[in-house]
């Protein structure tokens, strides 16, 4: 059994867990290119080294921050996301959607 | 008959027949580096000397010849996918797998059993039916079968409706096979070689060396080449390499566990495959079980075993084989899933000129290994991509064209 400390709940097993992926900077969707937005979705750093991630502990529905060895498998730390995002990132709407085919602004 | 076989095997008369040349020095230049030195890239290096007379060719990999997922996958060939695009790919693989052991003079040991995916909810039925139509219409033998047709195509399986997740029915493909692994690599990377391809093995490449936007060169541990192109094809390590030329690809190395039971007289003649119980079994011709399931819930550049993975996919095998009880479970291992968003690999053009992706095969690259080997031999050979391979580009995740493979390439994601 692999144990996650939860900031929340303290030690528990790592199946009680869910991953979220790495924790990367969200592009504003309403002005960023297409190719900014694919970069965030779809293509991943996948490195061999301690990476920031998201884990949610499911049943208490708690999502925080793990840096985790993704070659040992060793979790150096985890934290609450408060610890890492400081203020609530808005992402304003556009004045007018664009309308189908249109290209963006 | 002991004594027999002793003089056979020390008579000069049969000379034991050497699978590579030894390893020489690594030559100052090559026409083509293949990095990886699994089934896809001794693949590709055997259909360019083969088809396109390029021999002047590099095969360089960090381990030894098909110590990767090559040899740690369940060695299961089947066709029956979901898009038409992954249909007609995978279908021509098959149709080169057959004659493979001929085309190689060496045995894959390719036996065709029947593969049977199972379903246990009306959604999987549902997909199931959806796949049959896709597969038909492509000229792909498949079949949705239902309990009582099941009964006697696969008499082990426990029917029992008093179990957790009852078999409503079940896809039935006829040509699912299973091949001997390692002889797919061995093979390939045999007839290569005889045609002059050289196999560097315990050879790491460290950095790939670029020149306006080109690949000149790879540098590795035993010094730097030069060549005029490059492939990579090193599944679970593809974000490391492509990182070297110098761009990222939407995929997560995750870890995938299999194991095999002690050997037992032949039983099980299909394939037999639950999405829903993360289940996939046949029985090897030594007899012995391979059991698979789900990958690891997380990403790990890492092949250590875990107890929760053996004691799911028991669970769930006994569910199905209820009198394996007492059977035991005789080596595990796993190997490292280069996994895409869709459930496709990735072939073709990357953002580096002259340097060609061969990546993002998941957990489902084994049967693909000929037909990767082929088409991306095609693109390197002529700079023309196939049509074949052509919608897996690595661009397609920036045109939104995915091709969702998720409900036949998977099991239990």
């Amino acid at each position: 059994m692999k144990v996650l400390n939860c900031p929340l709940n303290g030690p528990r097993n790592i199946s009680e867990f869910a991953y979220g992926g790495e924790v990367e900077s969200h592009p504003d969707p309403h002005a960023c290119s297409d190719a900014e937005w694919t970069d965030f979705v779809f293509f991943e750093n996948n490195a061999a080294a301690v990476v920031r991630e998201w884990w949610c502990h499911v049943a208490t529905a708690y999502w925080f921050i793990a840096e985790r060895d993704t070659t040992t498998d060793e979790i150096v730390r985890t934290y609450p996301a408060s610890e890492a995002f400081t203020q609530r990132m808005e992402f304003p709407a556009p004045a007018r959607a664009p309308a189908r085919g249109e290209d963006k602004p | 008959m002991p004594f027999g076989l002793l003089k056979y095997g020390f008579s000069k008369k049969y000379p034991a027949r050497r699978h590579f040349a030894p390893r020489g020095d690594l030559r100052p230049s090559y026409d083509v580096v293949i990095i990886g030195g699994g089934g896809h890239g001794l693949a590709t290096a055997y259909y360019l000397a083969k088809e396109h007379g390029i021999t002047n060719v590099a095969v360089l990999d960090k381990g030894y010849i098909g110590g990767g997922n090559t040899g740690r996958n369940t060695a299961i060939i089947r066709s029956n996918y979901l898009t038409p695009e992954g249909v007609r790919f995978y279908d021509e693989s098959i149709r080169l797998f057959r004659d493979l052991s001929q085309e190689l003079d060496y045995n894959i040991l390719y036996s065709e059993r029947g593969h049977v995916t199972l379903a246990h909810t009306d959604a999987a039925l549902r997909t199931m039916r959806w796949r049959v139509e896709v597969n038909k219409h492509l000229g792909v033998a498949s079949e949705l079968v239902l309990r009582d047709e099941l009964a006697r195509l696969v008499p082990q399986i426990n029917l029992s409706e008093h179990v957790r997740y009852p078999v409503l029915g079940a896809l039935h493909h006829p040509p699912g096979s299973i091949a001997r692994h390692d002889a797919v690599a061995w093979g390939y990377g045999g007839a290569a070689s005889r045609m002059g391809v050289e196999i560097h093995q315990k050879t790491t490449v460290t950095d790939i060396l670029k020149k306006n936007g080109r690949v000149v060169g790879v540098v590795t541990d035993r010094g730097a080449v030069a060549c005029a192109k490059t492939v990579q094809a090193v599944a679970g390590d593809s974000s490391l390499i492509a990182k070297m030329a110098g761009f990222r690809a939407p995929i997560l190395t995750v870890p995938l566990q299999a194991c095999v039971s002690q050997p037992l007289k032949p039983f099980l003649d299909a394939i037999v495959v639950s999405g829903s119980l993360h289940v996939y079994v046949s029985q090897s011709d030594r007899g012995e079980l391979v059991m698979g399931g789900a990958t690891d819930p997380y990403p790990l550049y890492s092949t250590r075993p875990s107890l929760e993975f053996k004691e799911g996919l028991m669970a769930h095998i006994l569910e199905l084989f209820p009198f394996l009880a007492e059977v035991k479970l005789l080596r595990q291992w796993s190997g490292m899933a280069d996994m895409t968003p869709d459930f496709s690999p990735i072939m073709g053009l990357t953002p580096l000129e002259n340097h060609y992706i061969d990546a993002g095969w998941g957990t489902w690259g084994f049967k693909a290994t000929p037909v990767a080997g082929k088409r991306m031999a095609e693109l390197v050979a002529t700079g023309e991509v196939p049509g074949l391979i052509e919608p897996f580009r690595l661009s397609r995740f920036r045109e939104f064209k995915l091709l969702g493979e998720k409900g036949a390439a998977s099991v239990g994601h």
